[in-house]
């Protein structure tokens, strides 16, 4: 079901990790073909999930069930990528390019999906709408972009129009790097193993790039209200989940807005206070790290 | 004996603009409700026979509406929470009135609908129009006597059980003790008592210390119709758990856990999402249950773990569509599925408002259409077929054509006769066996 043009273009470029170029037992063309169609469609399948995972309509809280089966969909590609190798390559060409590239960014992929190209990109085509919805598959356009690109396999998909509906809350800072948050917390958090080899090798990289990031992210974000002011740039996944969590009545996340570890919710205070009801395990723990937390928010807020 | 040939078409567009999202049959199937995108419940009543209207036996017509549930909006989150009625379900009658439960996302409701056909004449202190009546001219007293009046059809709300959910509610099912139910979220399930509101206790609670470990989510649940202490609850991930709440009042163990073995040659990115399971539904006797997950219905015995006893295909030939079907989100529509009241038959529903019946002792299926083109009244409906191969035979319709924004997610049978209600987005179909 993955669009014919895609297969026909992508075969002939050069994308097969530069591992087997010299090898004598190379497998045959054909195989080859397959091979890296397959990664195409498996890369154009992780970026469609990742842009569903962002573009919610946030008038409604999005549900929970589809964000975690996409969420499951993308950690499961990942994995595979890891497992492949193709991972590292993918991240190392992105840590690399963003190294080299100039505040234009050049090298924005589907990975960082959330900044926007403006018209300082070079070379580049200009945005084209990536049909999120509805239509099948990539367009040529994006055909086009990956073919500029020489490292690895990388879905050069440019997400052009960002719902100005999108929560920034469901920012996904994927494979470590956030750039919209890098500013404010200068810090990332490596949530499994998968992402700490990217997250290592961008941070250099990252800092100058983010600054001039941020503006673009500034242009583009301009007028959301930050809800939730990340804490640290989780992975995707987890930024999705922190703020599906509902503390209604906790004082901390009124004044703060933050929402980092999950808190025990109202239902699990009255639960555990009420003589009937058995509390659920989780509660006791999670009430103790939020104590520390609160205790965390108040120094900030007093200035010690 | 399942009857192939169904004939008798209602067609109900009472709904106008929303959306119907759950269809109920009461215990005698004399009531229909539905419950709409717009926080609407309608309420359908089965006419009687009588010798001076012969052909209209057996039609259901508009009983009671009422408006359920409200959007709110949650200031806290600055979210909308939807009125949209997700489940409807019936209490057994102890009296005159009927009640059913509805709930949206966050709130379940006690209705109780009652008829009103006499109204009292004859107040001493006001008269007939309700003005109060100069106490001076009152000079002698007089009882009120009860005079028919038109059939009058009230439902008012008698409990409303908030606050206890914090993520959108998917199911709420009836004790077989008629004094409790339960009501399931992603994440948790609570045991309500009928007469109280104010307290609930957390039966299930799948919600990991760290949200950022989230894999699994609850999709549906229900109560055991005979046993009060059994009640089950499927995954996103194709599972699912038997609970017995005498065990312990958490039930976070399960007493059973029912998964089939993945095949490993259909294995593919999509296989998580296509093994949840949108529904599932206790057979009437009680010895099986029947799970509804994106392809297929799977018929279990309850004393058999490993894998169904029985598996129909609803629509393989989306098999090979799954991308696209993701792509357009069609892939996490969550469709419903039931038994007929003898359990000897299960139905479910499919796109282009095409619908599949199961027959499980002839293993024979039929395919039909809930389209008004296609349906007059009294007439039958032609049995569908979706064409795989290459060649088209003159009647069929080929997997490209099939309209996937027109889908049949909720489906209800009778549960005495061979009567099916079938929600096609804003309308509602009403079918039932041809009679000679």
């Amino acid at each position: 079901m993955f669009p014919k043009g895609t297969k026909r273009k992508f075969s002939d470029s050069g994308d097969e990790p530069p591992a087997g170029s010299d090898d004598v037992n190379q497998p045959s063309s054909a195989a080859v073909r397959m091979l890296s169609s397959y990664s195409l469609q498996r890369q154009s399948l992780l970026d469609m999930s990742l842009i569903k995972l962002q573009l919610c309509h946030m008038l409604v809280e999005p549900n929970l069930c589809r964000s975690v089966l996409i969420a499951n969909t993308v950690r499961q590609i990942q994995e595979e990528m890891t497992q492949d190798g193709t991972w590292q390559i993918m991240t190392q060409a992105l840590s690399a390019a963003n190294a080299a590239a100039q505040c234009s960014a050049d090298r924005l992929v589907a990975t960082e999906v959330l900044c926007r190209q403006t018209e300082a990109a070079q070379g580049e085509p200009a945005p084209k709408p990536f049909p999120a919805v509805g239509s099948e598959g990539c367009s040529a356009e994006e055909v086009v972009v990956v073919e500029e690109e020489d490292e690895g396999v990388e879905g050069g998909v440019i997400m052009s129009t960002v719902s100005p509906q999108a929560p920034t809350a469901y920012l996904p800072s994927t494979f470590g790097i956030d750039p919209c948050w890098e500013e404010e917390t200068g810090e990332e958090e490596d949530e499994d193993e998968d992402s700490e080899e990217c997250a290592s090798g961008s941070e250099e990289g990252d800092n100058d790039r983010l600054v001039e990031d941020s503006r673009t992210a500034e242009q583009v974000f301009g007028t959301f209200e930050i809800k939730n002011p990340a804490p640290s740039p989780d992975p995707a996944l987890e930024e999705l989940f922190s703020d599906v969590d509902a503390s209604y009545y906790d004082l901390d996340t009124v004044l703060t807005g933050m929402q980092s570890a999950p808190k025990m919710g109202p239902y699990d205070l009255l639960e555990s206070l009420s003589s009937h009801g058995p509390s659920p395990l989780s509660s006791s723990t999670s009430c103790r790290s939020d104590l520390n937390e609160l205790d965390h928010i108040m120094e900030i807020i007093v200035g010690s | 004996m399942f009857v192939v040939v169904v004939l008798l078409s209602l067609v109900l567009e009472t709904f106008k603009s929303d959306i119907i999202s759950t269809v109920e049959f009461n215990y005698s199937g004399e009531l229909l409700a539905t419950g709409d995108k717009g926080g609407r419940v309608v309420i359908f009543q089965r006419e009687q026979e009588s010798k001076n209207r012969p052909h209209s036996r057996g039609e259901y017509n508009v009983y009671s509406t009422f408006q359920s549930h409200e959007p709110e909006f949650d200031y806290l989150k600055s979210l909308e929470i939807e009125e949209k009625i997700n489940k409807i379900r019936w209490l057994p009658q102890q009296n005159a009135a009927h009640s059913l439960l509805s709930t949206n996302d966050k709130t379940i409701k006690l209705w109780k609908i009652s008829e009103r056909d006499k109204r009292a004449e004859g107040y001493n202190l006001k008269d007939e129009d309700g003005r109060l009546r100069d106490p001076f001219r009152i000079t002698s007293l007089r009882v009120p006597v009860l005079m028919p009046m038109d059939l009058m059809v009230e439902a008012s709300p008698r409990r409303i059980f908030a606050n206890a959910h914090t993520y959108h509610i998917n199911s709420i099912s009836v004790n077989s003790d008629h004094e409790t139910y339960l009501s399931a979220d992603d994440l948790r399930i609570n045991l309500w008592h009928l007469e109280i509101t104010d307290r609930s206790f957390n039966i299930v609670d799948i919600k990991p210390a760290n949200m950022e470990e989230l894999t699994e989510v609850i999709t549906a649940a229900e109560c055991h119709p005979h046993q009060c202490n059994v009640f089950v609850y499927s995954s996103s991930k194709g599972t699912i758990r038997l609970c017995d709440m005498r065990a312990a009042a958490l039930c976070d163990r399960q007493s059973k856990f029912f998964e089939e073995p993945e095949d490993p040659s259909s294995r593919s990115f999509f296989s998580e999402i296509i093994s949840s399971i949108s529904d599932v539904k206790f057979s009437h006797s009680g010895r099986y249950m029947m799970t509804r997950d994106y392809l297929s219905v799977k018929v279990w015995d309850l004393n058999m773990e490993n894998r169904p006893v029985e598996t129909y295909q609803v629509h393989e030939y989306l098999r090979s569509k799954l991308c696209s079907l993701y792509e357009n989100d069609c892939i996490f529509d969550k469709f419903e599925c039931c038994w007929n009241g003898s359990d000897s038959a299960i139905m479910t529903g499919s796109y282009n408002n095409f619908f599949r019946m199961f027959d499980r002792n002839t293993r024979r299926d039929i395919t039909l259409e809930a389209s008004r083109e296609n349906s007059k009244p009294r007439a039958v409906l032609k049995p569908r077929k979706v064409s795989t191969g290459g060649k088209r035979k003159k009647d069929e319709i080929s997997v490209d054509s099939l309209d996937f924004n027109k889908k049949i997610l909720h489906t209800a049978w009778h549960p005495k006769e061979n009567v099916i209600a079938v929600a096609a987005t804003n309308n509602l179909y009403i079918f039932q066996d041809k009679i000679n």
